[in-house]
């Protein structure tokens, strides 16, 4: 991103200067993905434990705001999914179903062992990693995550963003 | 005539509900039969989080699947460890020293505010109070702060164990401790203020979900959501566990049973829970903190592994002489610390040594040796120190041979008398109960669990009939289930 402020102040009547009218110039993969990862907007979906963790990122202490990501309840207004605990065989449709819902691009993050591996539960009817039926951007360990290691999953989520190319042409 | 009512012919809606729903606490799924803005039939359908944890528990040792046991109620961990320690030590006839027991009610009761304060965060938060959800946080982050600082984790904790406590509490967190005690009980007047006297909240939560005290005794309610209804059963009071003989406290109960009235339980519960604590500070006796029956209970790390404690620091040494170069000890080593080539005398670097004794074990020449507190010394000093390996001390030499066995009594389990034994703890959502069968071998031959979650679950229908679709929301948030210990 190139800022154009070498130019100083330009005189234009007598006594009346004014600021040179600044010019940002930059591709439109930069602007368009600095607005993407400037907002990302998860779903309100807690599955087990880790949702407890979530919410208290969330909440006043953590604050998940500052990072421009912000709860929705419907995932028809989502940009991103934080699949947030155990998935269960029962389970594992709705998940997707709500993946599917999510209108492109968007972004899956796994949060704690359940989500990335399956944890503690090998069991008959524990899915053993969401990443089996769901493309995951972001693996975040942990049984739950602390609340920093999920900021920081979600700001790797971010740089992610960032290196993408063309996502926004109908060509990708 | 006929054709107007056929016009207007009213048709009863079934409406999906979950699992995917902000308000509905995990994944609970209801199908309701509307007609109208009214409920004619609820239906929850629950599973959705089954995990398996009975008979995950059923393939562990007691030991290992303590920490199943924080993965059922999340919200409230501490107090489901407790629960299913109780229920074990019982039926291994073990007694716990007496601080520990106090130590035990205090992180027990911790849990109790926690859970309450994220019930009424999120119940708040269905009903339509934004502001409560953060102000119960900020408190709510305090007490896992504690949590953290006596045991390292948040959430799921895993600090009672079997027999006592992992470990001792600090000063510190006493200290922090008694400062939250003192703050918290001028919080709770603010969530009140914030909601008591709304009109809001008073329409949604006065007259919903009514029920009687002999149908919620009839229901299998305890907890919270029983003492609403006036039912003053609390198995602290009735069948004392732990610290509680010793602590004065009451009982709050409500009398009309609908949502307002347990939401006042609960409040009221929340200054209880703080009085408690406080009077478990002031009586916290000294002593052991765990049971010393070698037979059933871990014993302190320190005596199963000497060498890794940090007051012993050695270092080790290969005699160059005797090492044959045979590689053994190379290829054993878990930090890659021994070097060396074939047939050639090998060397250990001491700063990537972690000091696990397991090239000590595995060196059948005798080259290998130790010396005593010389971690950091410089490879001639060491080669000075170095004691000849035949009088290596007797404590160093049994080192592996103890954690071996520490591995062992954890994975196979102690040998446990036979029969069975259930035994109910109140937690924060109610009656949590332990149904243990025992074969006499390390690992139950049943796990049940009694959950409080599952049995209120199946109260909804009850509570929701006849009242609008909104309250539905309210009655599913004043029952305070966790889906995780419903489904299990």
């Amino acid at each position: 991103m190139l800022i154009d402020t070498s130019t100083g102040l330009i005189q234009v009547e007598e006594d009346t200067k004014i600021l040179p009218p600044n010019v940002i110039i930059t591709t439109l993969d930069k602007i368009i993905n600095w607005g993407r990862l400037s907002s990302i907007w998860p779903t309100t979906f807690g599955l087990a434990c880790c949702a407890i963790e979530m919410m208290a990122v969330g909440a006043s202490h953590y604050d998940f705001d500052r990072f421009g990501i912000i709860f929705r309840g419907s995932p028809r207004q989502a940009d991103c999914m934080i699949v947030a605990g155990t998935v269960t065989k029962k389970m594992a449709p709705v998940v997707r179903r709500v993946y599917d819902q999510i209108p492109e691009p968007r972004y899956v993050v796994a949060m704690g062992s359940c989500a990335c591996t399956g944890g503690v539960f090998r069991t008959y009817n524990t899915v053993q990693g969401c990443d089996t039926f769901l493309p995951v951007d972001v693996y975040v360990p942990g049984c739950p995550p602390r609340p920093e290691t999920l900021l920081e999953g979600m700001m790797k989520l971010q740089e992610k963003i960032r290196k993408e190319q063309a996502r926004w042409s109908p060509w990708r | 005539m006929e054709l107007v009512e056929k016009i207007f012919e009213t048709r009863e809606l079934n409406v999906n509900m979950g699992p995917q729903h902000p308000a509905t606490h995990g994944v609970l799924r209801l199908v309701l039969d509307i007609d109208g803005e009214t409920i004619v039939k609820v239906t929850p359908y629950v599973g959705y989080l089954h995990r398996g944890i009975e008979k995950l528990g059923e393939s562990m040792s007691y030991f290992q699947a303590l920490p199943l046991t924080d993965r059922m109620d999340y919200v409230s961990a501490m107090a489901n460890n407790i629960g299913y320690c109780i229920a074990v030590e019982r039926l291994f006839g073990i007694e716990v020293p007496e601080r520990a027991k106090f130590i035990r009610t205090i992180v027990g009761e911790m849990a109790r505010i926690a859970n309450h304060l994220l019930w009424l965060a999120t119940h708040a938060l269905d009903i339509g109070a934004m502001t409560v959800f953060l102000y119960c946080f900020r408190e709510r982050e305090w007490i896992l702060e504690l949590f953290e600082m006596i045991c390292g984790a948040r959430l799921t904790v895993t600090y009672p164990r079997i027999g006592g406590v992992k470990n001792d509490v600090p000063a510190e967190f006493l200290d922090s401790l008694w400062k939250f005690t003192e703050e918290f009980p001028t919080r709770i007047p603010e969530y009140e203020t914030l909601i008591d006297q709304n009109r809001i909240w008073l329409k949604r939560t006065k007259g919903i979900g009514v029920i009687s005290a002999e149908e919620a005794v009839n229901w299998g309610l305890t907890g919270p959501t029983l003492r609403g209804s006036g039912v003053p059963y609390d198995i602290r009071k009735h069948m004392p566990y732990d610290a509680y003989d010793k602590v004065d406290f009451e009982v709050p109960i409500g009398t009309e049973g609908d949502t307002y009235d347990r939401y006042r339980c609960r409040m009221m519960e929340m200054r209880q829970s703080n009085n408690i604590i406080r009077q478990c500070i002031e009586k916290l006796p000294p002593g052991p903190i765990m049971a010393e029956t070698p037979n059933f209970t871990l014993q302190p790390k320190d005596k199963m592994m000497p060498i890794t404690h940090p007051t012993k620091e050695h270092a080790f040494y290969i005699i160059e002489k005797a090492c044959k170069g045979c590689g053994m000890c190379l290829r054993a080593c878990p930090a890659k610390a021994i070097f060396g080539e074939k047939k050639q005398p090998h060397k250990i670097k001491q700063d990537l040594c972690l000091g696990c004794a397991t090239c000590y074990v595995t060196c059948k020449f005798k080259a290998l040796t130790i010396v005593p507190g010389g971690k950091g010394f410089p490879e001639e000093k060491l080669a000075e120190l170095a004691v000849p390996p035949d009088k290596v001390p007797e404590d160093i030499k049994k080192a592996q041979e103890y954690l071996v066995k520490h591995f062992e009594f954890i994975k196979r389990g102690p040998k446990v008398p036979q029969g069975d034994i259930y035994i109910a703890t109140e937690v924060p959502k109610g009656e949590l109960g332990f149904y243990f069968i025992s074969d006499g071998s390390g690992k139950p031959y049943r796990m049940r669990v009694r959950a409080p979650s599952f049995v209120h679950a199946g109260v909804l229908p009850r509570l929701c009939v006849g009242h609008l679709v909104a309250d539905v929301i309210a009655n599913i948030g004043t029952i305070d289930i966790v889906l995780g210990e419903c489904d299990r």
